[in-house]
């Protein structure tokens, strides 16, 4: 069971790989061009990123984001792109082997027997292993990298890519589309209805590095897919950057679930950007888990276009000591009838900063639509810190919104009642804290819900004991 | 040795006194009763025994089996032996009847060592059914939208569970009704092996009658103003609690 773990100790290894491809630290436009060269881009492809590159530098950051917290983060210190090979290898033998012995002790080729329809493994900047069920891909299925979709199904590629995120969203969506390399592209048919979920991996291997998967799903009339992904990195002395872009697509009547759960190791600053489009009567959900890095700021938003769409987010975040967790969800309603649900839960530990950001749009002419939001925050300790900033927008008077947020503290006589019954302090705040979750948890497949349980187990450890 | 001993306890609560000078001892096997007025300090008693932090004691000891407990963590204090069933427990939102009880056993298990789900589970429901408790309530909630006899019920089978040397019901019988308070009588009584001791504090005779304690004893101004069997209680129903003070000027 102990490799089925990818916990922050269990994932803290690296190997030094003699990388074949390496576009060197810094970015200019001949790191652009390297990479382009080095995939074979199609002209388009290599002018959309040159435009990319253009608006990341005209573009700030958040304003919400203090220097402070990215005072360490050297755009021009991170390597770009790191990679073996260019294609990923469909079995695990032929995967080189210290790219093989990462994701085996990671447990990704077991899990992968156990529970997934297809399994993506990105190492550094590409995919090592890509392999989806050949029922699947019998119906239809597609499931491979974001490479592979550009130069396989440039048509359909063409038609989504950008659409969701454009590159101008926020600096690290336009830092993501100058550089971008692996990621999933996932295309399921019409009516086709993945049962198991499609599971991808994000590993970071090396220091200084930078890893800008894009992954593009676009779920077909009355299909239905799971994606599941999850990350690590080993722990460096200096920051890692994890900045991705998600652009799912859901057409009428399908249903997309995206799960994620990030557990990068607490140097990694993970500035991701995450947009879903919910046509008519289609239902987008992200669940989201953010355990590790030093900084995260995710927004995961839904665009609910046709009417009757629906769109979830529901959230959980665990910051320790010396780290933030920004998270939060957008919704942002287009159409009549369409209802959003948000529930994000956070956990503080010692230092650490956990803060709701939120933003609800209802515009003036619509009618029958709803919206509920919760947040809840735990403090841990009495320097454990935690806010909530939401923004909610509705004209008109034909619409619902809620809101609630509370922010609590374990009571001490909770504690007391607790190790009256024999059990230690830190164990019943880690009881607590897992309670506190519990509802949120249960979304998530059972072995990645055993490994939350362990996480917070481990932080609280560390808080109390 | 075994036995429990508090021995010449003086007890505050933010600065107040609320006891002084009360001393007990209690063997194996033994029912003590503790009655008294409302607010005269038989719950903090019961939960400065428990180790709770808000509770100081100036003087005296407290013992159990020749060992103080006095300044040991609550959940130490819990392992040594000692449980305490709250007149109001705590609601514990999101972890389970079941999860909640196996950490209290386990917690008692040298350490490593793996807890028998099978048996656990075994044990637990016949304890369940003799409490007449519904085996759904394994995975809701612990005390969560409870109401007050099926929180009391909760808190036996937590004693029946752990399996206490020492404890104190404190006011079992508050919440119960008659058929209730019978099977919580019963299982209390099924206890008593003859090690088990236990505190029974309450303001209601029916419990006593079901229990049929070895003593009682009246708390009154921060200490033991009498003990006795049985007898007293039929004269606190005759005469209140204002009988302690005539009899001391007679």
């Amino acid at each position: 069971m102990d490799n089925l773990h990818q916990s922050i100790d269990a994932a803290n290894f690296h190997y030094d790989i003699d990388y074949k491809y390496d576009a060197g630290v810094g970015l200019h436009e001949q790191t652009i061009d390297y990479i382009s060269d080095v995939k074979n881009d199609a002209p388009w492809i290599r002018e959309f990123r040159k435009t990319a590159l253009k608006k990341f530098h005209e573009i700030s950051l958040p304003r919400w984001v203090t220097n402070r917290d990215v005072r360490d983060l050297d755009f021009s210190a991170i390597r770009y792109y790191l990679a073996n090979d260019q294609l990923p290898q469909m079995s695990w033998e032929k995967v080189p082997q210290d790219v093989k012995t990462t994701f085996e002790r990671l447990g990704v080729p077991e899990k992968e027997r156990k529970f997934f329809a297809g399994v993506e493994a990105q190492f550094d900047s590409e995919s090592a292993y890509s392999r989806i069920k050949e029922d699947l891909s019998k119906q239809g299925v597609i499931f491979v990298n974001s490479t592979e979709g550009l130069n396989k199904f440039p048509e359909i590629f063409r038609k989504y890519f950008g659409t969701v995120v454009p590159i101008t969203d926020n600096k690290f969506s336009a830092l993501n589309s100058a550089v971008f390399s692996g990621g999933s592209f996932i295309y399921v048919p019409k009516n086709v209805q993945v049962k198991q979920p499609l599971q991808a991996y994000f590993r970071i291997n090396s220091e200084r590095f930078g890893q800008f998967e894009r992954t593009l799903i676009i779920v077909d009339e009355g299909a239905e897919v799971t994606y599941l992904e999850g990350c690590t990195a080993p722990k460096f002395e200096t920051s890692t950057l994890h900045s991705a872009v998600v652009e799912i697509i859901a057409l009428k009547n399908a249903k997309i679930q995206y799960i994620t759960v990030q557990n990068w190791s607490n140097n990694v600053f993970n500035l991701v950007t995450k947009r879903g489009v919910a046509h008519e009567n289609a239902e987008i959900k992200w669940i989201d888990c953010n355990i590790g890095s030093r900084l995260t700021m995710k927004y995961p938003a839904i665009y609910l276009a046709g009417k009757y769409a629906k769109g979830e987010v529901l959230s959980i975040a665990v910051a320790a000591d010396g780290q933030i967790q920004d998270t939060g969800a957008k919704m942002i309603h287009l159409a009549d009838n369409t209802s959003s649900n948000i529930v994000s839960k956070s956990v503080s530990f010692g230092g650490g900063m956990a803060s709701y950001r939120g933003v609800v749009n209802i515009s003036k002419n619509l009618k029958g639509c709803k919206n509920n939001t919760v947040c809840d925050a735990l403090l841990i300790n009495p320097t454990s810190k935690t806010a909530t900033f939401p923004k909610i927008n509705v004209s008109g008077n034909k619409n619902i919104v809620q809101h609630e947020a509370s922010v609590s503290k374990i009571s001490e006589e909770q504690i007391f009642y607790m190790q009256q019954r024999g059990i230690p302090e830190a164990q019943a705040v880690s009881l607590s804290v897992n309670g506190f979750i519990n509802d949120l948890v249960r979304e998530f497949p059972m072995e990645y819900s055993i490994e939350m349980k362990r996480l917070i187990d481990m932080q609280t450890e560390k808080a109390i004991g | 040795m075994c036995a429990f001993e508090i021995k010449n306890l003086k007890l505050s609560v933010s600065d107040n006194v609320i006891l002084d000078g009360l001393s007990l001892k209690i063997l194996p096997g033994e029912i003590h009763a503790f009655v008294g007025k409302n607010g005269i300090g038989k719950s903090s008693l019961a939960k400065a025994i428990a180790g709770h932090p808000a509770y100081k004691i100036q003087r005296g000891d407290i013992v159990l089996d020749g060992e103080s407990i006095v300044g040991k963590a609550p959940d130490e204090i819990a392992r040594k032996g000692f449980f305490l069933a709250f007149q109001s427990p705590q609601e514990l939102t999101g972890i389970s009847l079941a999860n909640f009880i196996r950490a209290a056993v386990q917690a008692r298990l040298p350490k490593g060592t793996p807890l028998n789900g099978v048996d656990f589970y075994k044990n637990l429901y016949a304890k369940m059914e003799a409490l007449q408790m519904d085996k759904s309530f394994t995975s809701r909630s612990l005390n969560d939208g409870f109401s007050g006899g099926e929180k009391k019920r909760c808190e036996v089978l937590q004693m029946m569970m752990v399996e206490p040397k020492y404890a104190i019901l404190d006011e079992m019988d508050s919440g119960l009704d008659i058929d209730a308070l019978k099977i919580v009588s019963n299982a209390v009584n099924a206890m008593r092996d003859g090690t088990f001791a236990a505190i029974i504090i309450t303001h209601h005779n029916k419990l006593l009658e079901y229990i049929g304690p070895d003593f009682v004893h009246i708390i009154s101004d921060g200490k033991i103003a009498m003990s006795g069997g049985l007898e007293l209680i039929d004269r606190l129903e005759k005469f209140g609690y204002g009988f302690i003070h005539d009899e001391h000027t007679l």
